[in-house]
Formats: C-alpha cells, structure tokens, sequence
C-alpha cells in the first residue's frame, strides 16, 4: 500500500536525510521524499500498519532533522 | 515570508545593528564578551540548541554543529566580532535560501495552476458559484465566456470556441458545440456552454495533470541521486579533514620544535568547516529539474519524472509508430479496382463486411459508401488478427483483407499499382478486385523529423503494420533512416528490442505512439512518449512523456527542455565544486577567512538557486 504525506521541512539537505530515515524504518518497503512539493510518498512493506509505521518514521525523521514535520 | 522566515528576519535585523554598534564600544576582556553574546545569542540560539539535540542524537556532524563549533571557537579565541558576524552572516544566508527556494517553488507552481477554482451552478434560474470537488457526476454546469472549464464533461447547449493553450501550449482555438466533449482547464471564449460533467474534479485532466506534474519531482534523476550520496559522504569527510587541519601541523610543529601555533590552525579548521557545507548542490538539482518539468508543462509537454527529463537529452534513437503518429490516421477511400463486377457493388461488398468492425479502415469503407449499412444482411464475422475477415453477405461468403489474407485462402490477387492500404475482396473464393485507402501525412511531420536530426537524433525508425510500398513512400517524403513494415502487433516490441541491442551504452531509445494500442512498446522502449494526449486517459497512463497536442514537433521541444535542463544541472555542480575546492584550499592554507568561508557557503548558494530558475524559462524554444 502506497500513501503520501504533506511534509515541512526546510532544507534539501535535510529532506535526503529524511527519505534515508524513512526508508530505514521497519515496515517500509520504500520511500520517497520531494523537498520541492513538501511531500513524502512511502510504501508499506506487506502486514505493516500504516499509523504505527508513520509514527516511527515521524521518531525517526526527528531524530536527523529536528526542524521537520510529517503531517499525518 | 511564513512566519518562521518573519521571526528570523526579525532576529537578524536587531542583532545586525548591535553588532555593528559594539565595534565602536570602548570595552575589552569579560564585559566586552557579555555585550556581545547578546546578540549572537539573539541571533544564534537556536542553531546552538540544534547542535546540542544532534550530538544527542548521534547526528553530530551537521551543520549546526559545523557553526556551534565555529562561531564559539571564534569566541574562544578572542574574536567576538569574528564568531557574532559568521552567525549573523550564515543566518542571513539560511534566510535567503529559505525564501528564495520558497518564493522560486511558488512561481513555478503558480505557472502550473490552471486549476479552476470554481464551477458555476444553475438553482433557481440564478448561477451559483460553488467548489468543483462538490459536483457530482452527471450534473449541468454553466461555463461563461472568459472563465476556465473546471470538470470534463459533454456540451448540451451552446456553441463555442475553447483556448486550450493551458494544456497544450499552442492557442490554435478548438470549436465546440452541442454534443461534443469538452476538456476542464480550456478556457472558454466566445459563447455561453452548458456542459453535464462525464467525471468528478479529481479525475478531470486538469486535476490529473498538475498531480502528474507535482508528483514528478518524485522519480529521481541519476544527477540528484548522485548528489545525494555524495553529500553524504562529503560531509564525515570533510569533518575529519577540519580535525585533522586543526591537529596535525600544530603537532607536527611541536616534534619538529617550532612553536605550537594551535590557534591559527584551529581557526583554519573552523573556516574549514563552514565552507564545506553541500547546501548548494543539494538544493539547486531538485529545483533545476523541478524548473525543466514546470517549463514543459506549460508548452503541453508533461514529463512524469525528473529521470525521464534527464534521460531525453540522452535519446539518441527515435521510433515512431505510423498511423496517427506521423500521419493523421483518418483513412480514405482513394480508389476501387473491381474485377468482374462494377465499383459500386465492389465498394458495398467491401463495406458490408466490414460493417461490425472498429477498425479505421473499416469507416473509411463505410464513410465512402455514404448509405446506412443493414447489419441484418452480413452475418458469421470473423477476424483474423493481421489479415482481415471473412464474413457471410446476402447468404455469399466474403473475404476482406490484405494480401497475406488471399494468401491463406489460396485466391490469386492483383499487385496494387500505387501505394496506399489495399483491402483484396473475394467473393465465394473468386477475387473480386481491391480498394486502395491512403492516410494523409500530418502537415508538420517532415519538418518536425528534421528539426529532431538538427537536435542531435542519430536514428529515426518507422513501424508500421501497413504495407511496404506504403511505408517506403512515407519514409522516403519523411527522410526516415529505416522502415520496418507489414508487422504484426507483437513484432513492434520485437524491433524495439532489436534496436535497442544495437544501440550503444548511455544512449537512449524513445518510441512514440498514440498511447492506446502502443502499451507494451511503449514500456519496453527507454522512454514512452504518447501523442496527441488530449483527453486520453490511456495514453496519460501508459507513456513516460506526455505531448497534450498531436504535433510531432513538440518532440523537439521536448528535447531541447531536457538538454537546457541538464546543461543547468551540470553548470551548477561544476560551479559549487570548483568554487568549494578552491575555498576549502585558501581556508586550509590560511589564506581565507571566515568573510570568504561564507562566501563559499551562502553566495554559492544563492547563484546555484538563480541559475536553477532558469530552467523555467521556454524563451528560445
């Protein structure tokens, strides 16, 4: 299952090191950031529940870029 | 500005004057360090407490730190002018990046929006404006001259003409009136038009084109994956290095017993430091792309990822399907040549027969015969995939096809004098005679397969399922290199495959078609490119490129995007690099300071940011 999320974050910089988080969370199966349209498009990997993963890719993208936010 | 730009403008512009004032303030040691930390914890505050949560968070070499580090090493060293001034001066340069990126993703995005933002509804004989999103299939909405066409939808009354220049890019007026369909984003000129909308908002072109658009940013191009990993590794790298500027020559000068000098060489280190943030590079390659797309988009040309975008400029091959493509796809009857019955009956044959199929060589048979077809008299058709069909005519068994098709049957048929698509008849098993059905060429073909050799196209290739002497003279009016003719459908992606084998590495092959019955090529070739998208969902899904006109020369344009894009991205990698490397060089040798650090940091920045707009621009094209 594939869904995209209203992102904020201020640097292009800081939105690979999002995307790089996001992708290294369990449960994703890929993700994809784009800093021009602030939006993060993520994959689940098959079972994965979309509301925890976020949550944990949300922890994530916060611990390498404090500055962001993930609409979800 | 947002908010978090206004507060920072703020900071800045009640630290900047303190700073300046201080200067000129006659105090030294402790008291002199007090007044100035007011500023530059005005200022600097938050990237200091970022510094801190990322060394919490194993994050330590990122740019905060890089400032932390050096603006309170300057402190440390006495200069307090120095460390307030590159906080000042780095906040300032995040400032600008901020608003410049901002202030150029809205110009693009405002140059893409041809979203409508309202539909008109009639309740109670008044016409009440009300949001697209809430209309729902099947209703009638009114659409005044002057205002955009917000849903898809069938005209029911009226008669007028529609700009369709926000799709397409050209303003070749379209004519429309009752009964025919109408697509959201035109702009509607002359005439009042009541439309009942076929779609909801969110499926309408329009919506589905600026997602397309918007959603490009996401396929990556080989540029900006190459940038991304390179800033990661950058980064580590060049943090080591500061470390190992700031150790090892003052080591080095203690064992071979000259003094220390472990100030100097930590503030290289510092200086270091802040030049080599990747800022610049990482930034100005999603916008330069982001740029190109919105740039195409606007001359009708929707390219669905950066990777496409940049792969273009590698097209070195071009494959063009034939009917639709390079010629117009509307078939004529040009001639009959019975044999053994008159041109009439020949011509109803042909036209009975073909009378259940959607083929466009069967309207044109029955377009030429002009007399409503009674179905009831033809029954038992069969089609065969390549050849024609057989069918039962007033109780006579017909055969209609090509050659291959009297072939299977064993009927002798006569070699058609000029070129054009023949349809053999037989009636009973006994040859009846041919029709010869020509397709027009499209008016700017042979000059859009020109401009393609003018803009560095090695190879342009021609597939068709029509017959060689068809294709032969297409080719020869079109100045193709090669010609692959009488194929069937499965063949096409056969020579594509082929053609790709033969083409070198790094050069790319480009198949462009209709979109409709082109799917697998489509896929198979390195990049798909439909034309004549306007309104064609299948085409929209099927293709990599989408050309909203049938114009073969948006081709060319759409290549010309793609290496002016390219050539932008390149500029601004070379530039960052070089401009780094040589900073990173004077810093290391002591020769540049922090003014000239910044420089390299902010000023590369900003110049990568403008030049990355151009990409916008279709002047010239």
């Amino acid at each position: 299952m594939k869904k995209t999320y209203k992102i904020e974050v201020d640097c292009a910089n800081c939105a690979n090191k999002m995307e790089q988080a996001a992708r290294t969370t369990p449960g994703v199966a890929e993700a994809t950031v784009s800093f021009m349209t602030q939006k993060m498009s993520v994959a689940f990997a098959e079972g994965a529940d979309p509301k925890t993963v976020m949550q944990a890719v949300l922890k994530n993208c916060k611990k390498v870029e404090d500055d962001c936010e993930i609409y979800l | 500005m947002n908010k978090k730009q206004k507060k920072l403008l703020a900071r800045i512009l009640v630290s900047l004057p303190m700073v300046a004032a201080l200067h000129f303030v006659p105090v030294h040691g402790l008291l002199q360090l007090a007044l100035y930390l007011v500023p530059y914890l005005i200022v600097g505050h938050d990237i200091l407490k970022k510094a801190v949560k990322g060394i919490g968070n194993h994050q330590v070499f990122d740019e905060n730190f890089l400032m932390a580090v050096a603006t309170v090493g300057a402190m440390a060293l006495g200069e307090y002018a120095e460390g307030c001034a590159v906080m000042l001066f780095y906040q300032i340069g995040e400032l600008f990046q901020s608003y410049a990126v901002g202030k150029s993703r809205q110009n693009i995005s405002e140059l893409m929006d041809i979203r409508p933002d309202y539909a008109n509804i009639e309740k109670d004989g008044q016409l009440e404006q009300v949001d697209p999103d809430e209309v729902p299939v099947g209703s009638i909405i009114t659409v005044q001259p002057g205002e955009r066409v917000p849903i898809d939808g069938i005209v029911t009354e009226g008669e007028s003409t529609l700009n369709t220049s926000a799709l397409t890019g050209e303003s070749l007026p379209r004519e429309v009136s009752a009964g025919q369909e109408v697509i959201s984003g035109c702009v509607n000129m002359t005439g009042l038009l009541r439309i009942r909308t076929t779609k909801e908002f969110g499926e309408s072109t329009v919506a589905r084109i600026l997602d397309l658009v918007e959603n490009s940013s996401m396929k990556k191009a080989k540029a900006e994956n190459f940038i991304t990993k390179f800033a990661r590794y950058y980064t580590p790298a060049v943090c080591y290095g500061a470390l190992a500027l700031a150790v090892i020559p003052p080591v080095f000068r203690l064992l071979t017993g000259s003094p220390a000098a472990w100030g100097s060489w930590i503030f290289r280190a510092l200086t270091f430091l802040v030049i080599s943030c990747p800022c610049a590079l990482v930034i100005s390659i999603p916008l330069s792309f982001f740029g190109g797309i919105g740039g195409a988009s606007r001359m009708g040309i929707l390219v669905k990822g950066s990777n496409y975008l940049e792969a273009l400029a590698k097209t070195k091959t071009i494959v063009f399907d034939k009917t639709g493509t390079l010629t117009q796809g509307v078939f004529e009857v040009s001639s009959l040549h019975p044999v053994g019955c008159t041109e009439a009956q020949l011509l109803e044959t042909a036209a009975l027969a073909e009378c259940y199929s959607g083929h466009p060589i069967s309207q044109s048979l029955r377009k030429a015969y002009g007399k409503p077809v009674d179905q009831s008299r033809v029954s038992e058709v069969n089609e065969v995939g390549g050849h024609g069909l057989t069918a039962l005519v007033d109780g006579r068994r017909i055969a209609a096809g090509n050659a291959r098709l009297m072939d299977k049957l064993g009927i002798a048929c006569d070699a058609p004098a000029a070129p054009g698509t023949v349809v053999h008849i037989a009636i009973d098993g006994r040859y009846a005679g041919y029709v010869l059905i020509s397709d027009q060429l499209k008016p700017h073909a042979k000059a859009a397969l020109q401009a393609l050799k003018a803009n560095g196209i090695k190879k342009t290739v021609m597939l068709t399922g029509d017959s060689a002497s068809v294709a032969q003279s297409v080719a020869a009016q079109l100045g193709l290199d090669e010609v692959h003719a009488e194929l069937l459908p499965g063949d096409k992606v056969e020579q594509v495959e082929q053609l790709l084998a033969q083409n070198a590495k790094g050069e790319l092959l480009a198949f462009v078609g209709d979109g409709i019955n082109d799917a697998p090529v489509l896929s198979r070739a390195d990049i798909g490119i439909a034309m004549g998208a306007l309104g064609s969902d299948a085409a929209i899904e099927a293709a990599d490129i989408v050309l909203m006109d049938d114009d073969p020369a948006r081709i060319a344009t759409a290549i010309k995007i793609s290496r002016r894009t390219l050539g932008i991205v390149y500029q601004n990698i070379v530039f960052a690099l070089a401009i780094k490397a040589a900073c990173l060089v004077l810093g290391a040798m002591g020769i540049a300071n922090m003014w000239v650090a910044i420089f390299a940091d902010v000023g590369v920045m900003v110049i990568a940011v403008l030049n990355a707009v151009r990409a916008l621009s279709t002047k010239g094209l």
